[in-house]
C-alpha cells in the first residue's frame, strides 16, 4: 500500500483505526505518519456510510482503498459494494467507472466466534462487476494488492488474519515496486501427478502440509492456489485434472453454494469431466455457525487429516 | 456572450447558470462581459420588455444559521425565459413518459417529476456546471438539467440504443458529466454524494456536491452516517431533502417522528425552502454553495415540493391523498405557472411569446418521443459489454455451458 500511495496521489486509505492506531491488525502501520490525514483517514464505525463515501470518491476521480476491519462488517455495507460499485459501469453503459479496492481479513480466525468468522468468498464471487481476490502467500498479497489498487474496477480483496503473521520467502522479482500479479491466474504451488487439490487463502497451507504427509506414502498431490475467486481460472484446474484424473477442492467457507461448488460445477460442464476417474469432492468448513470453544472451533474447519482423508477416499486408497 | 455553455437544450441559448449576484473573484471578468451583452440584446430585439425585475421570495426557516438567503432576488428576462423553458420541457417530457408508459412502450419503473421542476432548475441555477449532483430514482429532471438531451433520456426510458445509457440502465440509471445518477436504492446515493464531496475537497478544486434525497429516504441510517462524516471532515456537500410529503404511499407524518427535515442534520446548519418557487430555490442554493465553498462544511436544505403523479407509474397516487389536494397545488402553487405569471406581470414576457415557447417545446418532445419509439433496441452483441473498464475482452458464461459470450470494456 505504501508503494501505491507513493506512486499515485489519488490513492488513499480509509477505514476504522487505519490511521492513528496503525491499523487494527497493523497492516497500515506507519502510513498515517508518512502520509497524514488527507490520505489515511480514520472513519467512525459506520460501514455503510464510509463504504458509500469511498465509492462516491472513486466515481469522482480518486482511487480509494476501503478497509473493512473484517469482512463480517462488510455486510452492513454490502449494498454499496454490489449496487453502487459493482453494477455501475454496466448500468451506465461504460460511462461511470469505479476504481475502488475493498480489503480486509476474511474467514475464520481464532476464538472470535460466529459473528466474526464468516467467509465471504462465495458471496462476493457470485456477483458480476466485481473482481474477487484471495491471496495466500506474501508474494500473493503484494502482487495481487498492487494489481487491485491499479485496477480501474471494484476489487474485493480477501485477506486472512491468521496469515498476517506468517513469513514467506520472497523472490527477487517480487521485491520490485512494480511487482504485479495478474488476476484470473491460479498458481501451482506444488506439482504432482495423482490428484489435483484446489484451494485458496489459508487452506493452501494445510493442503501443502497434507501433500507433504501423503508424499511419504507415494501419493503426489498437485496443489493449486486459486489466487483469484472471480474471474476463476478454470483452465489451470482443467489442465491439471487432465493429468491427474482426480480433483478435490479445499476451502474454509461453508459448503452450500460455495467456492468448491462452483469449481466442481465448472469441471462437470467442461472438457476435464471426461478425465475424472472419480467424482470430484469438496472439503469445506462444517455447515454451522462458528463455535467458540477451541475443540469445537478446531473441528469446524478442515484439518490436515480431513484433507488427507478426502484425498485417499477420492483415490480409493 | 456568456461563459461555458454546458446546457445542451439549444445550441444558441446562453448558459443556464446566472452568475451575476454572487461573484467569486474568478468570475468577475466574464460576468461583466455577459452582463453588458445581455442588456444590449434585450434592448435591441425587444425594446419594450423589462430586462430584469426584482422579486420577493419567502424567508427560509433556519436551523443553526444566523442569516439565510436574501428575501429578494433579481431575475433577468433572459434567465426567466430559460428557467421557464427548462421547466416546461421537463414537464412535457414527464407527461410524454406517462403516455408512453400507458402504451407499454416504457416498462418497469418510471418515477415522474412533474410538479417538482422548480427544484431541479433552481438548483442548477444556483451552482456551476463543474459542480456535482447526485440524486435518487426520480431523476429524469436532473438528467436534463445536467445536460442530457431529451431524446437521449426518452430513448433510455424506452430501452433503445440511442439512450444515454445505451438502453442498459433505464429510468433510474442515467449518468452524465458531474452527474452520478439516477440511483435505485433508497438513501444509498447520500453516502455516494458525500464521497464525491470528499473528492472535491481532496482535489482542491472549490467544487461542491449537491446530494439529493427524499422525505422517504430521510430516515435512512446511512444518511446520518453521511451527515456525521461530512460534518467531521467539513466536506463541501449540500444535502438536499426534496420533501414532496409522501414516501411512496406513506405521508411524512406517518413515517417520521420529526418532519422538520431541515433540522434533522442536527449539528449541520439547515434551511427550509419553498421548493415550488424556482427563484427561492436558486437563492437558497447559491447561499448553500457559498457556505460550502467557504470551507464551513456541509449544509442541509429542505425543499418543500409536490409531485402530481403517484410515486411511480404503478401508483395512481390517490389512495393516500385526495384529488382535491393535488388540484389545489396545481392551481395555486404550480412552479411553472408561478414563474410565468411573474414574467408576464412584470412585463418581462408576453403571453404570445410564452405560447410560442410552449409550441416549440411540444414539438421538441414529439420529436424526442418519435426517436425514442423508433430507435432500435441495443444489439445483442452489447449484452455482456461494460462489465469492467479498461480491461481485456472477457468471456462471460451464457445461460448454458455451451454459450460463451464476449464482454468488451
Amino acid at each position: 500500500m505504501d508503494e501505491e500511495l507513493e506512486r499515485d496521489e489519488r490513492v488513499f486509505l480509509l477505514g476504522e483505526e487505519v490511521a492513528q492506531y496503525d491499523g487494527a491488525y497493523k497492516i497500515s502501520r506507519g502510513l498515517w505518519k508518512k502520509y497524514g490525514d488527507k490520505r489515511i483517514i480514520d472513519t467512525p464505525i459506520t460501514e455503510m456510510g464510509f463504504a458509500g463515501i469511498a465509492v462516491g470518491a472513486a466515481m469522482a476521480g480518486l482511487r480509494p482503498i476501503c478497509e473493512f476491519m473484517t469482512f463480517n462488517f462488510s455486510m452492513q455495507a454490502i449494498d454499496q459494494v454490489i449496487n453502487s460499485a459493482a453494477k455501475t459501469y454496466y448500468m451506465s453503459a461504460g460511462f461511470q467507472s469505479v476504481p475502488i479496492v475493498f480489503r480486509g481479513p476474511n474467514g475464520a480466525s481464532a476464538g472470535v466466534a460466529a459473528q466474526h468468522s464468516q467467509c465471504f468468498a462465495a458471496w462476493y464471487g457470485h456477483c458480476p462487476g466485481l473482481k474477487v481476490v484471495s491471496p495466500w502467500s506474501a508474494e500473493d498479497a503484494k502482487g495481487l494488492l498492487k494489481s487491485a489498487i491499479r485496477d480501474d474496477n471494484p476489487v474485493v480483496f480477501l485477506e486472512n488474519e491468521l496469515m498476517y503473521g506468517v513469513a514467506f520467502d520472497m523472490s527477487e522479482e517480487s521485491q520490485s515496486k512494480d511487482f504485479l500479479i495478474p488476476f484470473g491466474k491460479a498458481k501451482i504451488e506444488r506439482p504432482g501427478n495423482h490428484i489435483t487439490v484446489v484451494s485458496h487463502s489459508r487452506m493452501v497451507t494445510l493442503c501443502l502440509d497434507a501433500a507433504a504427509v501423503l508424499a511419504k506414502e507415494g501419493i503426489e498431490c498437485e496443489v493449486i492456489n486459486m489466487r483469484t475467486i472471480r474471474p476463476l481460472d478454470t483452465e489451470t484446474i482443467e489442465t491439471s485434472i487432465m493429468k491427474t484424473n482426480h480433483l478435490i477442492t479445499v476451502e474454509g467457507g461453508w459448503p452450500q453454494f460455495g467456492v468448491g461448488a462452483e469449481v466442481l460445477a465448472r469441471i462437470m460442464e467442461g472438457p476435464a469431466f471426461n478425465f475424472l476417474d472419480a467424482p470430484a469432492v469438496r472439503v469445506t468448513g462444517v455447515d454451522i455457525p462458528m463455535p467458540y470453544a477451541k475443540i469445537l472451533e478446531d473441528n469446524s474447519i478442515p484439518q490436515i487429516k480431513d484433507i488427507i482423508f478426502s484425498i485417499k477416499k477420492t483415490l480409493n486408497v | 456572450m456568456g461563459s461555458d455553455s454546458h446546457f445542451r437544450l439549444s445550441a444558441d441559448l446562453p448558459p443556464l447558470t446566472s452568475k451575476r449576484r454572487h461573484a467569486p473573484a474568478f468570475h468577475t471578468g466574464a460576468q461583466t462581459v455577459s452582463e453588458g451583452s445581455r442588456v444590449v440584446v434585450s434592448a435591441r430585439s425587444f425594446a419594450d420588455f423589462t430586462p430584469q425585475a426584482s422579486f420577493d421570495i419567502k424567508r427560509c426557516d433556519l436551523h443553526r444559521l444566523d442569516e439565510g438567503p436574501s428575501v429578494q432576488t433579481v431575475l433577468t428576462r433572459e434567465d426567466g425565459l430559460r428557467y421557464y423553458r427548462t421547466m416546461q420541457t421537463m414537464r412535457r417530457m414527464e407527461l410524454k413518459a406517462d403516455q408512453l408508459y400507458k402504451q407499454k412502450i416504457i416498462r418497469g419503473f418510471c418515477h415522474l417529476y412533474d410538479g417538482q421542476e422548480a427544484c431541479a432548475v433552481g438548483i442548477e441555477a444556483g451552482i456551476n456546471p463543474m459542480d456535482h449532483v447526485i440524486t435518487a430514482y426520480r431523476a429524469h429532471g436532473y438528467t436534463y438539467t445536467r445536460g442530457v438531451p431529451v431524446k437521449e433520456i426518452m430513448a433510455e426510458l424506452t430501452g433503445r440504443r440511442g439512450g444515454v445509457a445505451k438502453g442498459k440502465g433505464g429510468s433510474m440509471h442515467m449518468y452524465a458529466k458531474n452527474f452520478y445518477g439516477g440511483n435505485g436504492i433508497v438513501g444509498a446515493q447520500v453516502p455516494l454524494g458525500a464521497g464525491v464531496a470528499l473528492a472535491c475537497q481532496y482535489q482542491g478544486k472549490n467544487e461542491v456536491c449537491v446530494t439529493l434525497y427524499g422525505d422517504g429516504a430521510a430516515n435512512q441510517g446511512q444518511i446520518f452516517e453521511s451527515f456525521n462524516m461530512a460534518a467531521l471532515w467539513k466536506l463541501p456537500c449540500i444535502f438536499i431533502c426534496e420533501n414532496n410529503k409522501y414516501g411512496m404511499g406513506t405521508s411524512v407524518e406517518r413515517a417520521s417522528a420529526s418532519t422538520d427535515y431541515y433540522k434533522r442534520g442536527d449539528y449541520i446548519p439547515g434551511l427550509r425552502v419553498d421548493g415550488m418557487d424556482v427563484l427561492g430555490v436558486r437563492e437558497a442554493t447559491r447561499f448553500a454553495a457559498d457556505f460550502c465553498r467557504s470551507g464551513k462544511g456541509p449544509i442541509l436544505m429542505e425543499l418543500q415540493t409536490y409531485r402530481y403523479h403517484g410515486h411511480s407509474m404503478s401508483d395512481p397516487g390517490v389512495s393516500y391523498r385526495t384529488r382535491e389536494e393535488i388540484q389545489e397545488v396545481r392551481s395555486k402553487n404550480d412552479p411553472i405557472s408561478m414563474l410565468k405569471d411573474r414574467m408576464i406581470s412584470s412585463n418581462m414576457a408576453r403571453v404570445e411569446e410564452i405560447k410560442d415557447i410552449d409550441a416549440e417545446i411540444r414539438k421538441e418532445i414529439e420529436e424526442a418521443a418519435q426517436f425514442a419509439t423508433s430507435d432500435p433496441e441495443p444489439p445483442l452483441e452489447d449484452l455482456c459489454n461494460h462489465i469492467f473498464y479498461n480491461d481485456a475482452p472477457l468471456e462471460v458464461r451464457g445461460t448454458n455451458p455451451w454459450t460463451k459470450l464476449k464482454s468488451m470494456s
